[in-house]
């Protein structure tokens, strides 16, 4: 099991340098125009020069890269071009804004899946057929518009919820929960759609192997196989699905925090994209990255534990 | 397997092309998405030559016009652009958007997927590690961190979107190659002299086109949804007509002209749904039909049953008239076991002998209460100590199993859990049919490994089903089925899956607890050695009937039915250890087993 992780973990790391590395190469392209962005119009070709010298930008492509991966290893990512803020509490800061809607989100959507998605495989007939609507209307409607729907009805004709903005749990958890009430809504249709339809047609797999039957023959209940022994065999490829689903979230987030006006992570990396804040892009790469690389490992574990054959390969 | 076999398949590689297109062409979700998705498309690139209005014109004067303003059928936005115009040229946005998003997936997808799945060991896991690298890559994001380098194109965007989407069609096109490789005629194909790229060309690309050509409806709603997210977010070029940057600008607008807001998105939404939609369709008609819903443990009650004339001794389970069947595709029940009687007396051992799609056993699952889902009991009569088992609930069957009645499975493996250790999974069963206590119970499942042969039973009992042979698991498999000292064991060709020297190891082993415990035994067996050396009477069936029924030695002494003598015949001339009678080809019927 020890040498399982690590090898995950070692596969998660060379994924990161990976994606921060091909980032680094594509970015690179523009730096000139960064450079004549940051100059403004008063910049010449000397001072363009010039300043390319100073950020290093003239070195080699991988010495500069490996210049900025020691860096990153030590903690540090560097300040913004624009604003001089350190990266890397900047981009935390946003980070746990983000987070605190999506990891919501995501728990919510996964209980609500796994009663959806067992109930409709087990069920089967009428129930089935509803789990399956419920799941085919939440993947037909999009998210942007859904939102926008929910702050028309809740927010601006009931007043109940507001429209736009967030408040930290910790200074105001009531308005906390109000400000992130539509956006995560909005997250759990789109990812209980699609999960949910991942554990039944895991389920409906499972439940017809042998072993089902020889356990049912052996006068076990029905309850006592579906939760223990099938609902086990089924969650490893459904939480697979999962930290697909939270790579989703993380995108879709990006949007819904454009219509709610929300001082998250995808706001911050699209103001700093637009202006070419290589320093901030690199470092919101890096971190998120990161995140997926963890949550993986995270799947990672849980698969191991829940099937120990898992844990062999 | 032969040819004509493989060719008809009901798996969806292998359906015939026609039959898929007319059954798309009847299916009215597939003949309306289609239909509105080639309007919206058609509207994008016709539209524009048709309508002489320049989509990016600003016109302060017609800023917020109404719909049905002269020159504005729906009205202008903000900026005085003529709504119309602007849909039109956004449909012809969205259109580019899937076709290059998906045009890249699919080229790429499919070119590494048939080199992944059909080249060597290594190529596949390199190939394999590399996509699912890509799969991890947050995408949304990594196109709006790439803004400064796509310099706001959408077409360049959609590009490498689509090697982010490349993934799904690469997982499926490998699958689809590795498992069409295996098949036979690709073998033949080889052996007759075709190169690699001939075989991949004509047949691998012939079987996976069908699957693909699904994912790609999904995959051109995933590119058109996030162009028009990104192009909402405020990313590309303004002077590229949008539904994104429209949503975007009608919901800035919202309160004064929400119609502005409404007909983006009103045809967004219609276009990315009808390609769900389309997708699912597709998928459907592939496959046949929709899927059975599964409904389990609960098989319909008896429609008739039936009543018993005396007879002198009432046997252990007596079976009258029973009859299976299965729902067609034309919704009629049809039969596969018409009408069986069969008797087994307290103790002894009766062979129930048959080919592959006898039904022989359908008829011990029947007695089992463990018929797959959508099989129908239309009539007959199963009695154990002359209490009625047809029509009971799960919960009153359960009182019998594992305590009266007892199951050994055809295939051990698949019939241990692989998430439990061996162990705890009988100590699980046998818990749920006894008061034990779970000491008790953990004493008792080891006893019993050590009963049933298993020479360390404290190391077997933590072990994982995939880590213990076959022969061992079908020994802990019979632990468990006695566990509870039963009365009638149904034994479901216990050997068929075993070595040769482990089957007769197990024969001697079923003979010793049958002698031991006193139980029934109703072997279901297609092996005529089997009967003979461990059955006291046998029935043979044939196409879900009986047709002989008698003691062992009699039998095959003097067979009275044809299809019995057929059977000996065709197996004495062969040593009697290793008897494999001709098998029929497998119908459809014994695949629900």
């Amino acid at each position: 099991m020890a040498a399982y992780i690590l090898r995950r973990f070692v596969a998660g790391i060379v994924l990161a340098v990976l994606v921060t590395f091909i980032t680094y190469l594509l970015l690179a392209t523009t730096f000139d125009s960064v450079v004549r962005a940051l100059l403004g119009p008063a910049g010449t070709d000397e001072t363009v020069a010039a300043k390319t010298t100073q950020l290093g930008w003239d070195r080699p492509i991988l010495v500069q890269y490996g210049d900025w991966l020691l860096h990153a290893v030590q903690g540090d990512l560097g300040r913004s071009l624009f604003t001089s803020e350190p990266v890397i509490p900047a981009v935390s800061q946003r980070l746990s804004v983000t987070l605190s809607i999506v990891l919501v989100a995501l728990v919510l959507s996964v209980l609500l899946s796994i009663v959806l998605g067992v109930t409709a495989a087990v069920r089967g007939g009428i129930v089935d057929r509803l789990a399956q609507g419920i799941s085919l209307v939440g993947m037909l409607i999009p998210g942007l518009l859904l939102s926008i729907g929910l702050v028309l009805v809740f927010a601006i004709t009931l007043k109940v919820l507001p429209a736009t903005g967030y408040t930290a749990p910790g200074d105001d958890f009531g308005r906390y929960l109000a400000a992130i009430t539509i956006p995560v809504f909005v997250l759990v249709v789109a990812g209980t759609a699609s999960m949910s339809a991942q554990v039944r047609g895991a389920m409906i797999g499972e439940l017809r192997k042998d072993y089902v039957r020889t356990l049912e023959a052996r006068g076990l209940s029905r309850r006592a196989i579906i939760l223990k022994h099938v609902l086990r065999n089924a969650a490893a490829p459904a939480v697979t699905v999962l930290g697909f689903e939270f790579i989703t979230m993380l995108g879709g987030a990006i949007f819904i925090e454009k219509v709610f006006a929300l001082p998250g992570y995808g706001t911050f990396s699209l103001n700093s994209a637009l202006r070419g804040d290589v320093p901030v892009i690199l470092g919101i790469t890096a971190f998120s990255v990161m995140l997926v690389v963890f949550v993986n490992l995270l799947v990672d574990l849980a698969i191991g534990w829940l099937t120990p054959k898992a844990r062999m390969l | 397997m032969s040819a004509e076999q493989l060719l008809n398949d009901p798996d969806l590689s292998a359906t015939p092309r026609r039959s898929v297109l007319r059954r798309l062409a009847r299916d009215p979700q597939a003949i309306i998405t289609t239909t509105l998705i080639l309007i919206i498309v058609a509207a994008g690139f016709l539209g524009p030559i048709f309508l002489a209005v320049d989509p990016n014109q600003a016109d302060l004067r017609s800023a917020n016009a109404l719909p049905g303003t002269p020159g504005h059928p729906l009205g202008a936005d903000q900026s005085g652009r003529d709504i119309l115009a602007r849909l039109l040229a956004s449909a012809q946005t969205s259109a580019i958007s899937g076709l290059i998003g998906a045009g890249v997936a699919l080229v790429v997808g499919v070119t590494m997927g048939l080199i992944g799945g059909y080249f060597g060991r290594r190529t596949s896991a390199v190939t394999e590690w590399v996509f699912n690298l890509v799969m991890t890559f947050p995408g949304v994001l990594l196109l709006i961190v790439l803004t400064p380098v796509t310099g706001g194109d959408y077409r360049f965007t959609m590009l490498i979107f689509g090697f982010m989407l490349s993934p799904t069609i690469f997982r499926i096109t490998r699958n689809l190659v590795m498992g069409t490789k295996q098949e036979l005629f690709v073998d033949a194909a080889r052996v007759s002299g075709l190169s690699n790229t001939r075989i991949l060309g004509r047949h691998v690309l012939s079987a996976v086109r069908g699957p693909i050509i699904v994912a790609t409806a999904f995959l051109i709603g995933t590119a058109i949804a996030t162009q028009a997210g990104l192009a909402f977010l405020g990313i590309g070029s303004s002077a590229v007509p949008s539904f994104g940057s429209m949503v975007g600008e009608g919901f800035t607008n919202l309160t004064r002209r929400p119609l502005q807001f409404l007909w983006p998105s009103l045809v967004l939404g219609i276009l990315t749904a009808s390609l769900v939609l389309l997708g699912n369709a597709l998928r459907d008609a592939l496959e046949g039909l929709r899927t059975v819903p599964p409904r389990r443990g609960r098989t319909e009650s008896p429609a008739e049953p039936v009543s018993m004339g005396e007879e002198d001794e009432a046997p252990l389970l007596r079976i009258r008239h029973l009859a299976i069947g299965y729902p067609s595709t034309t919704g009629e029940i049809e039969e596969v076991v018409h009408g069986v009687d069969l008797d087994v007396r307290a103790g002894e051992i009766l062979g129930l002998v048959g080919e592959s799609g006898s039904g022989k056993t359908q008829t011990a699952f029947a007695v089992l209460g463990l018929l797959p889902p959508e099989a129908v009991i239309t009539r007959g009569s199963v009695q154990l100590n002359g209490r009625e088992l047809l029509g009971l609930s799960g919960e009153e069957l359960r009182t019998y199993r594992g305590k009266t009645i007892a199951y050994i499975p055809q295939e051990p493996m698949s019939n241990l859990d692989p998430s439990y250790r061996v162990g705890s999974q009988l100590v699980e069963s046998l818990r749920a049919t006894s008061t034990l206590s779970n000491r008790e119970a953990k004493e008792r499942v080891l006893a019993l490994l050590a009963r049933v042969g298993i020479p360390d039973p404290q190391r077997v009992f933590r072990m994982y089903p995939f880590e213990i042979s076959g022969g061992m698991a079908q020994r802990v498999l019979i632990a468990g089925a006695v566990a509870s000292r039963p009365a009638l064991l149904i034994a479901d060709e216990p050997t068929t899956a075993l070595d040769v020297t482990v089957q007769a190891e197990i024969l001697d082993l079923l003979r010793d607890l049958q002698a031991e415990l006193g139980m029934a035994v109703l072997l279901v067996t297609h092996n005529f050695g089997v009967v003979a050396d461990l059955c006291e009477s046998m029935a043979v069936m044939q196409k879900g009937r009986i047709v002989e029924t008698g003691k062992v030695r009699q039998t095959f002494a003097e067979p009275q039915a044809d299809y019995t003598r057929t059977l000996l015949d065709s197996i004495l001339d062969e040593d009697t250890v290793r008897t494999d009678p001709p098998v029929a080809p497998r119908d459809h019927k014994e695949v629900a087993r």
